[in-house]
């Protein structure tokens, strides 16, 4: 069951990443990018990790990508030019080097290859109870230095939005 | 294992049969309501009090021409509706609608009156789904090659983002109150009273995040005074504008299952869902149908709110709505969230 669903979840995971980043339309791109974190999402899910993935829709699906679809609705870009085009020596050596580094993570992990079972997570590792605890024990301090860097984020951008006044 | 498919099935119809029936009798207490409130007549032709109007109404949505104007983006004019749909149907099945005290049916037990028991995530579940939500109304704005649909699809998408902030916020305080995610297990938190006669609701101690939850509910479902998205005194329909018959009707429909789905959240998270101190509610089934009436009724009372206000307030403008969201509902929501910590530790809570 498990096996199954990982493995439907892995192709559209995988189809769809390629969706967003050679289709031209910037909408479809970010609805692609949807259908990509759903996957990555239901993967969480079947492996036990319930609140991860219910933070990965809230956070990515939710938020992070409503905000890019409002900028691209609100700059109204309907359509991008194909990268590289009229460029053929530099796409041909882009996907040779594509190429040779697929080939050698594949032949690199592949004489190392765990088997899928010994990857999962042990049970009750991915609830909110395990991830709070672990947060404000193991990780405190990364926990609270990641939410000043944050505030740091925030009032960087504020600045920067702030209009002169004169 | 059979049984237990057909007690999921007899659930899940019970949910989809009662969110499908209420969106006609609350499109007719809207009527109704809003003429009582401005003191018109509404509509009353149609069979008694005008009760058969929401069902000419649905005859009338479904023999409409079925019009795709020339020039949209088809896959996601017709995807967009559908997500609605979806998201307003499927976020009810973490909604616990009534105390089980242990029942059985056909042999199997009934496992709580929620469609989907085994799931932990409650209400963060129901986040997750809803932020899907967004998706359909910024789609439709876009597809519609509308500008007037591309503005209301803007406005929401801006809107969305600010409100979900203040309403996840606000809830995080009965989260810490009852320490879990699940809803029927925040609704059993609440039985009881303080001192003797306070029903031990949510919304007590916790007023302020009572109060921007349910404002945040409001802006989430896109209801007056916040529908800045179809404001139809500015953008014609806003989003839904170019969209007809049934297409059209899926977005009016999944507005008001949206109602039903805050409300229930409003009654679960802050009026103790079922739970009715001083009365001694029956055993067994009858104490069942007792909770699912009492539970009903909060939420018919919250969704007659709905309407009330829309009918009472009028629209914000958009810098109004962005200045109410970001300045008055997140901090307050966190000054919430802050007292429930302060008062759990001091073992107040």
């Amino acid at each position: 069951m498990v096996t199954y669903v990982f493995l439907v979840a892995a192709v559209v995971a995988v189809v769809f990443s390629l969706v967003t980043i050679a289709h031209r339309n910037p909408v479809v791109n970010v609805l692609s990018l949807a259908i990509v974190f759903f996957a990555l999402s239901a993967i969480y899910a079947v492996v036990g990790m319930d609140f991860l993935a219910a933070i990965q829709l809230i956070v990515y699906s939710g938020a992070v990508l409503v905000l890019f679809l409002f900028v691209i609705m609100l700059l109204n870009i309907r359509s991008v030019e194909r990268l590289g085009s009229g460029r053929p020596l530099q796409a041909a050596l882009g996907a040779a080097a594509a190429i040779a580094v697929g080939v050698a993570i594949v032949l690199v992990i592949g004489k190392q290859a765990p088997t899928f079972g010994s990857l999962l997570p042990g049970t009750g590792k991915g609830t909110a109870f395990a991830i709070g605890r672990s947060l404000m024990t193991t990780h405190l301090f990364p926990f609270e230095f990641i939410s000043v860097l944050l505030l740091a984020a925030l009032i960087g951008a504020l600045v920067l939005a702030r209009k002169e006044e004169r | 294992m059979w049984a237990e498919i057909i007690v999921t099935l007899i659930k899940l119809a019970v949910v989809i049969g009662v969110l499908f029936t209420t969106v006609p009798i609350m499109v007719w207490v809207e009527r109704r309501g809003s003429a009582l409130i401005q003191d018109r007549l509404g509509p009353n032709r149609v069979g008694p009090w005008g009760l058969l109007q929401p069902v000419v109404d649905a005859v009338k949505l479904l023999t409409k021409e079925n019009l795709i104007p020339e020039g949209v983006n088809k896959l996601f004019y017709l995807l967009a509706p559908a997500i609605a749909l979806v998201v307003a149907l499927s976020t009810f099945i973490v909604v616990p609608f009534g105390s089980d005290p242990g029942l059985k049916l056909f042999g199997h037990a009934v496992n709580g009156f929620i469609v989907a028991p085994g799931l932990n995530l409650g209400i963060l579940y129901v986040f997750a789904i809803a932020s899907f939500g967004v998706y359909s109304i910024v789609l439709a704005g876009w597809s519609s090659d509308n500008k007037y649909s591309l503005l209301g699809g803007v406005r929401s998408s801006a809107q969305m983002i600010s409100y979900e902030l203040a309403m996840t916020i606000a809830v995080v305080g009965v989260l810490m109150a009852s320490s879990s995610f699940r809803l029927d297990t925040i609704v059993t938190d609440q039985a009881g009273t303080w001192f003797g006669f306070l029903p031990r609701w949510n919304v007590f101690p916790q007023l302020i995040g009572a109060i921007t939850f349910v404002v945040a509910a409001f802006a989430e479902t896109n209801r007056l005074p916040f529908d800045l998205p179809e404001a139809e005194a500015e953008l014609v329909a806003g989003y839904h504008t170019e969209y007809s018959s049934m297409k059209f009707a899926s977005f009016f429909m999944s507005e008001y299952m949206n109602m039903v789905t805050s409300s229930a959240l409003i009654v679960i998270l802050f009026f103790g869902g079922w739970t009715l101190p001083g009365v001694a509610a029956p055993t067994g089934w009858a104490g069942a149908i007792f909770s699912i009436v009492v539970f009903s009724l909060k939420v018919a009372f919250f969704l007659w709110f709905f309407v009330w206000v829309r009918w009472t307030l009028p629209r914000f403008r958009f810098d109004q709505l962005m200045g109410l969201g970001w300045k008055v509902m997140v901090p307050l929501s966190v000054l919430n969230f802050v007292w429930v910590g302060v008062a759990m530790a001091l073992r107040i809570l």
